[in-house]
């Protein structure tokens, strides 16, 4: 299975990996169109948090105790058994949000204009995920790993 | 004839939220074990909210289905549906149904939900009255509408809200009528209420605050069917028809009639079982634990309900687990206006300390008693709304960063580090992995 964790020491800021999310998303696959001609423009499931020298690219890390599928009110959100991503079946999805607020990092996202969540894919489509190859100073890491080694909890740390 | 005998070793009675947390949960410890679902409705198990884009005409019948049409043959369960337990006999570990068939089970759920509170308003039995509970009752309504039919709306909180958008979108000409002095009051402050009928009236819609209907009347012609309302000040108002939507109550009669503890719900544990060591209960019928007043009180929220369902399930097993714990938590989006609220959003005395801010049409409030934040409310953009949900579950002390709590670029980095990074960072040590190398995949591609 496949993750990407992020190395936030090296992290600049520079957005680059927003910029490439958005365009892999986007229906022309073409940066000028994808910034500023398609309606609606897609959003990138990355997102950068900066807080003074702090900055780390934010995405779903498809945890395995899934809250947000847990909170799902109409079952769109499922944990795909062989890859571990956790998908959006735009289908049924119906923009309430519920998935947001179950996600301990804010990494579900919503789309008003198309009133979808939307969430990290990894990229199905691409060899390696677009954040990762065109991140320019390697904060953005992608591993194989061990489904029985996976111990991706969306739950933050208990400080007592 | 011979009355039917089954025995199963897992008995659910309710097919929602609950009752298919539950199963989900055993399933993933016992592949084997004999699972049947008791469903009232004859339906496979479909998804609560989505009943307004269903009287909406958004989504048909096919499309609000909570899970795969083969869910219950994958998982091996025995849905008995368009079927109810008549009597429970906890000792003997049987129920009888309806039809007079038996069934003798190991373990129970009672996942029995809530049935609509229907007030004692003359003339509620009339045609043209409806609930909005369940997908008969929005099938009801859809069958009865015409266009541009005038519905008084009775209940101004989230069904009612929900079931007026629908309305709406069926081109009908809505009045809500709300007792309190203010819509969605349980769960929004008087700020972000007032966001919300704005949007309404913007939308056409009739809202009477602090008012109630005293009567519904028909003409002498058609007496039987709805005509027009009477409300408490004697004003009337000309309707075609009713939907009373105040809310829920616990169905528990069945827990109460054999001999389970019960309150205003049925009564749990953190294990999510009841005062039988062999029945659990779970969702709207029962009394949860709540981690924001850590007490155990009525939580009507389908997220709830199917995650004490799970645990519920799990401790059915023999897997010992406990329910962390939900809380009062809403997303809603109707209007075009989207909200998150969560806890206590309207503190009842001066010991709690409110912080809000508004920019860009995007409102924050946080709820703050003895450093731990005990509710917020965020309406526009709501994307890091689950940030302050966990660091409410986690009890997680924010007198440092009361600066930047409500402030437009909060999120996971204002927050001390060893509360994400680990999540976010390459695993320790202990886990196994290999790092794929972006510069090896392009050799390997360039070589292709």
């Amino acid at each position: 299975m496949k993750r990407v964790y992020i190395k936030e020491e090296v992290c600049m800021g520079c957005g680059l990996c927003e910029v490439y999310c958005q365009l892999q998303h986007s229906l022309s696959k073409d940066l000028v169109k994808a910034f500023n001609r398609e309606t609606p423009k897609a959003l990138p499931r990355a997102k950068v948090e900066r807080n003074g020298p702090v900055s780390l690219s934010l995405r779903c890390q498809q945890c395995t105790d899934t809250p947000c599928v847990f909170a799902c009110l109409t079952g769109a959100l499922s944990r795909d058994t062989i890859t571990g991503i956790v998908n959006v079946d735009e289908e049924k999805c119906v923009g309430c949000g519920t998935c947001t607020l179950a996600c301990p990092f804010g990494a579900i996202k919503q789309d008003n204009l198309r009133g979808k969540a939307v969430k990290c894919d990894l990229c199905q489509d691409e060899e390696i995920p677009v954040c990762v190859a065109n991140c320019p100073n390697e904060a953005l890491i992608l591993v194989e790993i061990e489904e029985e080694t996976l111990h991706s909890k969306a739950a933050m740390i208990s400080i007592k | 004839m011979m009355k039917d005998k089954l025995t199963v070793k897992y008995l659910i009675i309710g097919n929602s939220a609950g009752g298919i947390g539950a199963a989900e949960a055993i399933r993933e410890i016992d592949k084997n074990g004999s699972i049947a679902m008791i469903s009232e409705e004859p339906y496979p198990a479909y998804s609560r909210p989505l009943i307004s884009e269903y009287l909406a005409k958004e989504r048909p019948l096919e499309k609000i289905s909570f899970r795969p049409a083969d869910f219950y043959k994958i998982n091996n369960i025995q849905l008995i549906s368009g079927n109810k337990i008549e009597t429970l006999d906890a000792k003997e570990h049987t129920a009888v149904l309806a039809d007079e068939s038996t069934i003798a089970w190991e373990k129970l759920l009672l996942a029995t939900g809530g049935m609509p509170i229907v007030p004692p308003t003359p003339g509620i039995d009339k045609k043209g009255v409806f609930n909005f509970i369940t997908l008969n009752d929005a099938k009801a309504i859809d069958k009865f509408l015409h266009d541009a039919d005038r519905v008084v709306v009775i209940g101004g909180g989230l069904i009612g809200v929900s079931v007026t958008e629908a309305l709406i979108k069926r081109n009908a000409r809505v009045t809500v009528v709300e007792m309190k002095d203010r819509l969605l009051s349980l769960i929004l402050d008087e700020e972000v209420s007032a966001m919300a009928e704005k949007k309404l009236q913007q939308a056409g819609v009739e809202i009477l605050t602090s008012h109630t209907v005293a009567k519904i009347s028909s003409t002498s012609l058609v007496r039987d069917t709805v005509s027009s309302v009477v409300m408490d000040d004697g004003r009337i108002i000309l309707c075609d028809a009713v939907v009373v939507a105040i809310g829920v109550r616990p169905r528990i009669e069945m827990a109460r009639n054999s001999g389970i503890s019960t309150n205003r719900g049925i009564v749990i544990d953190r294990q999510m079982a009841t005062s039988h060591p062999d029945i659990y209960a779970c969702g709207d019928a029962a009394e949860s634990y709540d981690f924001i007043n850590g007490d155990y009180r009525l939580s009507p929220i389908w997220p709830n309900a199917y995650i004490g369902g799970r645990i519920a399930g799990l401790n059915m097993t023999g897997v010992r687990t406990e329910y962390q714990g939900g809380a009062s938590m809403n997303s809603l989006n109707y209007f075009g206006l989207r909200i998150a609220s969560a806890g206590i959003i309207n503190p009842p005395d001066n010991s709690y300390e409110v912080l809000s801010e508004s920019k860009d049409g995007n409102y924050r409030k946080v709820i703050i008693k003895d450093g731990i934040i005990v509710g917020m409310v965020l309406t526009g953009n709501t994307d890091n709304a689950g940030i302050y949900i966990n660091l409410m579950r986690n009890k997680i002390n924010v007198e440092e960063l009361k600066q930047i709590l409500v402030s437009d670029d909060f999120g996971l980095a204002s927050l001390p580090e060893e509360l994400w990074l680990p999540q976010l960072s390459l695993p320790s040590s202990a886990e196994k992995y290999s790092v794929i190398l972006a510069k090896e995949i392009e050799e390997i591609l360039a070589a292709e």
